[in-house]
């Protein structure tokens, strides 16, 4: 019997030759990423006496930058002085900053076939990239930079053969996402694995908004195989990126899954996740009758602060208007992003339209320190996760669409088919 | 390590249903402040108050899947606010970490939900994986805990463990107050 691609990473990090459901991985990491969290958690940063390798332990900031506390800024002055004694090679401080799997991504430190710790539930982005990656605790995070040591249990996988040759008009890698959570529920327990020739359908982008959304299935590991796509994308690599040889870890064809399901990208259609869970708890907006006013709309985070989605964004607001009482909130990935939002003239759309475009952060996707929604308000979102308090107030209600039905919604400031604004 | 290892629990129950989330245990508003404050605000978005009720050596039994959501550390919160042990229809496996790390074990035990009410005895054996009713004399048999991870739970958790093989500093760093 063969091996799923997660398996394989799984299996080579830990120098085995077969990993099976139900083993224990205990596996070196390729690369290990931690952000500012930890700093400004109490009790959490014990200072390292010895890292495990200095290229391959990345410091950014994510969260909550710039601080916004007196807390958070101490906590980065430790970072900095961590970076500093153990010379990371790389280290991203406000300035080039963005999203932890954002700065993965561009910097191509999240890399085909390899393993990535992070100690955020939402490093399962890397897996667009054929990358493993799974959420794991500052602890994990602590004892991966020191000892280069991770274990992760080894579940069994369901795959998804992705079928057919283009994605409906307006429908978003985000849509693909909602459709699987809510035909198949959740996943706990289980890896995730993405194939099929309707992958050519799915650009990187739209891979990454799935991959990282696998967080919201309880999945454990999510992961695309690795294709042309794939490939170029690894090619325009930045200066500083790794160089060592790229050695993709793709499934073997008898290899061993829970399940395989067949999604065909044409009945794939926009949605709306209603509030506080995303599994199963979905509709189809070309049959969502409610009419539900919101007072928040927000594009952004690991999965939607993508340059493709501040353009969808751009294009849905041009030469219209944020509904009055509706605040219209976008979050750019990364500095890089921002900045090629404002070379295509994204941001000044943005702004006429009577948007906010905020600096690069994590910011109001977890509630922690801008864009907060108060009691009894609604908000539909373009980010991660929509349980109860996680915005904000446990008293509002968190909704859930693609970035074009956020920016339709904003506009019409009701949930909204994006379908009926889109030219 | 022993090789035979012993990981048991009896204490007073907690229930709580399906799809409990890290945000419900440690809301991102809590972050910033001291353990104590922060321990005191866990679960306050559905049980106001629970954090003064819960006495030292009390157990959580869950529903479905509980524990999902982010990486924060639900296990120090719920160790510090006198939680031993964990048992549900199925732990995420991120909380499962982030339990076991804490030196909080966890068991998967499908049924679990409908052989306790809130305030019974449960006897829960980690290794073997049985949960017990004390209260109501039922027995039901759960996954056992990997021996890798009933031996961090033994250890203490994992800071303990790097802080006495040399990795770490023994005291953690405390980044500057308001």
């Amino acid at each position: 019997m063969g091996l799923t691609a997660i398996e394989k990473v799984l299996a080579r990090t830990s120098g085995k030759d077969v990993v099976r459901p139900g083993d224990i991985a205990v596996c070196r990491p390729d690369m290990v990423v931690q952000a500012d969290l930890f700093f400004s958690v109490a009790g959490s940063w014990h200072r390292p006496k010895k890292i495990f390798d200095a290229d391959r332990v990345v410091q950014l900031f994510d969260h909550a930058v710039p601080a916004p506390s007196i807390k958070d800024a101490a906590g980065m002055v430790e970072a900095r002085r961590f970076a500093k004694e153990f010379k990371l090679k790389n280290t991203f401080d406000v300035g080039v900053h963005g999203i932890s799997h954002v700065i993965a991504a561009e910097h191509r430190l999240a890399r085909p076939g390899e393993l990535l710790v992070c100690s955020d539930s939402h490093t399962c982005a890397s897996g667009a990239f054929n990358c493993a990656g799974r959420g794991v605790g500052l602890t994990d995070l602590l004892q991966a930079l020191t000892k280069g040591l991770v274990w992760y249990p080894v579940s069994p996988t369901i795959r998804y053969e992705i079928k057919g040759s283009s994605l409906p008009p307006v429908v978003s890698g985000k849509d693909v996402f909602f459709h699987i959570a809510h035909t198949y529920g959740a996943h706990t327990a289980h890896s995730v694995e993405f194939g099929g020739e309707g992958l050519r359908a799915l650009d990187m982008s739209a891979r990454r908004t799935i991959s990282t959304m696998c967080a919201e299935l309880g999945a454990e590991f999510a992961m695309f195989e690795c294709d042309d796509i794939t490939m170029e994308f690894m090619k325009n690599a930045p200066k500083g990126a790794p160089t060592r040889p790229i050695v993709p870890a793709n499934p073997d064809k008898d290899a061993d899954y829970a399940d395989v399901r067949t999604v065909d990208l044409a009945d794939v259609e926009p949605y709306v996740i209603l509030p506080h869970s995303v599994p199963k708890n979905g509709a189809r907006l070309s049959v969502f009758d409610r009419k539900v006013p919101i007072n928040q709309a927000f594009v952004g985070s690991c999965a939607n602060g993508q340059i493709e989605d501040l353009r969808v964004v751009a294009k849905v607001l041009k030469g219209r208007k944020v509904a009055a009482d509706v605040r219209f909130i976008i979050t750019p990935g990364s500095q890089a992003i921002y900045l090629q939002a404002a070379r295509e003239g994204l941001l000044e759309t943005i702004v006429e339209a009577g948007a906010v475009v905020t600096n690069s952060t994590c910011g109001a996707c977890y509630g922690g320190h801008m864009g907060l929604v108060g009691p009894g308000e609604v908000c539909i979102t373009a980010s991660t996760r929509n349980f109860k308090g996680r915005m904000g107030s446990s008293e509002a209600e968190i909704y859930m669409g693609s970035p074009a039905t956020v920016a339709a919604s904003a506009v019409a400031g009701i949930i909204t088919d994006p379908r009926t604004l889109w030219r | 390590m022993a090789e035979k290892l012993e990981l048991t629990h009896t204490g007073r129950v907690w229930k709580f249903g399906d799809q409990i989330n890290t945000d419900l245990i440690m809301p991102a508003w809590s972050f910033r402040l001291t353990e104590v404050e922060r321990n005191k605000a866990a679960f306050g978005a559905i049980r106001p108050g629970w954090a003064d009720l819960v006495k030292p050596g009390d157990i959580i039994i869950g529903g479905q899947n509980f524990g999902l959501g982010s990486g924060r550390p639900i296990g120090s919160v719920l160790r510090g606010c006198g939680i031993v042990g964990l048992a549900a229809e199925s732990i995420n496996g991120l909380a499962l970490r982030n339990c076991v790390n804490f030196s909080l074990p966890g068991i998967d035990c499908p049924g679990i939900s409908a052989a306790f009410e809130e305030g019974d005895i449960a006897r829960i054996d980690y290794i073997s994986g049985t949960v017990e009713n004390v209260t109501r004399g039922k027995t039901l048999k759960g996954k056992p805990l990997e021996k890798l991870l009933a031996e961090i739970v033994l250890a203490g958790g994992v800071i303990p463990m790097l802080v006495r093989e040399g990795y770490i500093e023994s005291e953690p760093t405390e980044a500057g107050s308001e």
